[in-house]
């Protein structure tokens, strides 16, 4: 024990005699750089640039500068207008997710400015979407394409896809209606249907809130619950329509319309039918 | 043979006996001698009917209403009113495990566990719908062809009546099963029941049993829903029925067809057979409507919680109406010494206007009756053409009801047609106040066009299309003459007479009682007929026909010159006419 003391102490008094000398200050610094940087790129997240990235990078700011640019800025630090609206938003710290949903859906590019951005063919291929999205998420930290095993909703269990609906009709159904056919939002924007839209693009929805959608981030829905509202919306895909035709799914209004044309339209039809055919057996109009 | 025999085959003392009848006759004969059918069938059995197809309109609400009754009783035996909370178990995996009410509970069970349940539920879904459609278009018929005249206003009323009790019928339906759907319609009736200054918040307590929802909402309805308003409406249907045939049917002008008379056919075998056909055909189309489309889909919505809601929120057509004011009404709000709340912005759309409305509707015989001071029976129909302000009035209602409508289903408009919701919103809130008085100018006018087209044909014929150019070079179009069956149709209808009061004042300057009240019914009668074109006078008449007697006299040397065409001029028989090859 005093040997341990006493070798404690020589140390520290022979590094302290060192303190006052010219080389001291600039190694101190030199030493903190090295231990903040060292921390920086073992703890920082993982959307930092890594270098094996680099050439996506390169790749995706080539192919941004083309498609992208011009309403994003060169930088996609955005562009406002002489009025002060945006142009184009900017998009550093969006994350790869945004890129990949907003681009993989064929909402972007824009076809045509409008109150909302149309989901259509995709216009880049999957290596194309892969440099982007590594391109927009060397620009800042923000969520990360998700993995397969996030949304891969097959081995989700009964009980948690029921969980799963329950998640949907609180948190979903105001705007996307009760199957996920869509619904109307203020001046000409909507909620998409939700039919047919793969498992990884609803949870990049719910990580981004792209357009209007807010975002539901893992703290306000856990990865868990994400993936329980996509496997329940996936089980209502696959479940038959057990009504017959489902009148698109918009509640009442399709259903009075067809009241109307069908019912109404057919029995009308029918009566004209009836009282067009004389009583008598012979069906010979007589002449006039 | 003797002499007796030659009248009867015995002359004995005893009476003699009937031949023994058939079997069905001695069970039509048991019938009678206890309730004495056959007086009562001698006459209704050959009572006439007119034959048209608008008159079967009101049939498919009757017919639909069946199929209410008899899929209705197939839906009681499964659907329990309760609103315990239970644990959903059945084969619908979406939901399983979940709490939920008894009554939504039952109505999975009944889609999905229940033979055929699924198939009953949409079929009266669907016929409710249909019924209250059909009710509608029947009233639009009744209307428009002044059906409604003397003596039948208390039909009319009656009529009125059992729309406005159907709709409540189908609102108490369509809360039953407590699915999100329903439940939000009921937190959405609660709201308007509240908006009512001073006694709503009392009234919805009531109601509820409690504060909203409680848990006796769901039964207390389905008591209103299976009990209350189904005998109401079936004894209003046997009020309406029993008057039908007291007043006997209306029928269309024609010759042979008078005030006093009805023209058709028996109701029995004709109408029976009819009529019957129509139900079964009715009974099919509802029957595939069930089958193959899908009415509320209850297993979608999932179990009413107040906190969710749904996009596509609507209640069924009926109410559409309704809920369109309601959504297109500014926020208008009274607070009276900070603590008293009018919400005019509930109150005015969804309390005032339908009750509003449906006074309107069922005053409208004593309205035009006031207007044109008409009291005598009506027993034949008018076209809608020949009261061009009675059809523009209802075409103006029916353009409100269709903006408010179309108000309703704003959302769906929105999504389906690429519009903005404000924008239908600001659009409709116009429309509804200028939509039906264009309407109604354009279908007066309109009307009173077809009147002078009628008034044409009257007097000049029909129009043929052949061109004849005489001697002289002059041209001048054939007219074939309107068979007299036509022009009797026409004709047969009365002139309007505008309203005239009597003098203010008789001698002594003293004003005749109500003579103000007379005179603003004058002024109506003048804007209600003032523009009417009025069927041809004799003395038009034949000049008209002396007219068409100078045209075929001037037309005569024409005759017999081949002018390829001429001999479609309508006055021959044309059966071996065709036109010559010559021209090629």
């Amino acid at each position: 024990m005093r040997l341990i003391t006493s070798l404690i102490r020589r140390t520290v008094g022979r590094l302290s005699a060192g303190r006052r000398s010219r080389l001291a200050a600039p190694l101190v610094l030199l030493l903190g750089l090295l231990i903040t940087g060292g921390m920086y790129a073992a703890l920082s997240p993982a959307s930092a640039t890594k270098a094996a990235d680099e050439d996506q990078v390169a790749k995706g700011r080539a192919l941004f500068l083309v498609g992208c640019a011009s309403c994003h800025g060169k930088n996609a630090e955005g562009i406002t207008t002489v009025k002060g609206g945006q142009y184009g938003p900017p998009l550093v710290g969006v994350g790869a997710a945004a890129v990949d949903f907003q681009v993989g859906t064929g909402r972007m590019p824009l076809a045509q400015p409008g109150d909302q951005a149309l989901r259509k063919a995709p216009v880049y291929d999957q290596d194309e979407i892969e440099a982007l999205s590594a391109f927009v998420a060397s620009l800042g930290p923000g969520p990360a394409i998700p993995e397969k095993s996030e949304y891969d909703y097959s081995k989700v269990s009964n009980e948690e896809m029921v969980r799963g609906g329950e998640f949907f009709r609180t948190n979903c159904t105001a705007c996307h209606n009760f199957a996920g056919a869509g619904g109307a939002l203020p001046r000409g924007r909507f909620a998409p249907s939700l039919n047919g839209v793969s498992a990884k693009h609803m949870y990049e929805a719910m990580l981004t809130g792209p357009q209007q959608m807010p975002v539901f981030s893992d703290q306000v829905l856990t990865p868990e619950d994400k993936l329980q509202i996509i496997s329940y919306l996936k089980k209502n895909e696959a479940t038959p329509a057990y009504g017959g035709f489902t009148l698109g799914s918009l509640g009442p209004v399709s259903e009075g319309l067809f009241a109307w044309l069908v019912g109404i339209g057919v029995l009308v039809g029918f009566a004209v039918w009836i009282a067009a055919n004389p009583a008598r057996s012979t069906r010979k109009k007589p002449t006039a | 043979m003797s002499r007796t025999e030659s009248v009867a085959r015995t002359n004995g003392t005893k009476a003699s006996k009937a031949a023994k009848p058939n079997k069905v006759g001695a069970a039509a004969e048991w019938a009678d001698d206890r309730l004495g059918l056959a007086t009562l069938a001698k006459k209704n059995l050959r009572k006439v009917f007119p034959d048209h197809w608008s008159f079967m309109l009101g049939e498919i609400a009757l017919w639909s209403f069946i199929v209410l009754l008899l899929t209705g009783v197939f839906l009681t035996l499964w659907f329990r009113p309760s609103m315990v909370e239970v644990v959903y178990d059945g084969s619908y995996s979406q939901l399983r495990g979940i709490k939920m009410s008894e009554a939504y509970a039952s109505s999975l069970h009944l889609s999905f566990d229940v033979r055929g349940g699924l198939l009953m539920r949409q079929m009266h879904h669907w016929a409710a719908m249909v019924f209250i459609a059909a009710m509608m278009v029947h009233l639009l018929r009744v209307f428009f062809t002044g059906a409604f005249r003397k003596p039948r206003e208390l039909n009319w009323v009656i009529g009125s009546l059992l729309l406005l009790l159907g709709t409540l019928e189908g609102f108490t339906g369509y809360s039953l099963p407590d699915d999100l759907l329903s439940g939000t319609g009921i937190r959405a009736a609660d709201g308007f029941m509240k908006s009512m200054p001073v006694v709503g918040t009392y009234m919805s307590f009531f109601l509820f049993g409690g504060e909203f929802p409680g848990d006796s909402i769901i039964p207390r309805l389905y008591t209103i829903h299976v009990l209350l308003i189904p005998g109401i409406l079936l004894a209003l249907i046997g009020a309406h029925m029993l008057l039908l045939v007291y007043h006997k049917h209306t029928q269309w002008p024609g010759p042979g067809r008078t005030e006093q008379n009805v023209v058709g056919y028996p109701m029995l075998p004709v109408y029976m057979a009819k009529a019957g056909g129509f139900f079964f055909v009715v009974f099919g189309v509802l029957g595939l409507m069930g089958a193959l489309l899908t009415i509320n889909p209850v297993w979608r919505f999932g179990p009413y919680n107040p906190a969710e809601v749904t996009a596509g929120s609507q209640p069924d057509w009926y109410m559409g109406w309704p809920d369109g004011a309601l959504r297109i009404m500014p926020n208008w709000e009274t607070h009276l010494w900070n603590n008293w709340t009018l919400s005019w912005n509930v109150f005015l759309p969804i309390i005032v206007l339908p009750g509003l409305m449906f006074t309107i509707v069922m005053m409208l015989p004593f309205l035009e009756q006031w207007i044109t001071g008409d009291k005598r029976e009506h027993h034949l129909l008018e076209r809608p053409r020949n009261a061009p302000s009675r059809t523009g009035l209802m075409v103006a209602l029916m353009t409100f009801y269709a903006i408010l409508w179309m108000a309703g289903g704003n959302d769906i408009l929105a999504i389906k047609l690429k519009l903005s919701i404000n924008q239908i919103t600001y659009f409709n809130r116009a429309a509804v106040f200028i939509g039906p008085v264009i309407a109604f100018f354009i279908t007066r006018r309109w009307c009173i066009s077809l009147q002078r087209a009628d008034n044409d044909k009257l007097l000049h014929g029909l129009e043929s299309g052949v061109i004849m150019r005489d001697a002289q070079g002059g041209y001048t179009e054939k007219h074939i003459p309107l068979p007299v069956d036509k022009a009797y149709t026409l004709t047969a209808r009365a002139r309007d007479e505008v309203y005239v009061p009597d003098s203010e004042a008789d001698e002594n300057g003293v004003n005749a009682p109500g003579a103000r009240l007379n005179k603003l019914r004058s002024r109506f009668s003048r804007l209600w007929y003032g523009d009417n074109i009025q069927k041809p006078t004799k003395a038009e008449l034949e000049e008209g026909h002396h007219h068409a007697e100078l045209e075929e006299a001037h037309d005569a040397p024409l005759e017999g010159h081949a002018a390829d065409g001429h001999q479609f001029d309508g006055r021959h028989d044309i059966e071996d006419e065709h036109l010559s090859r010559q021209h090629d």
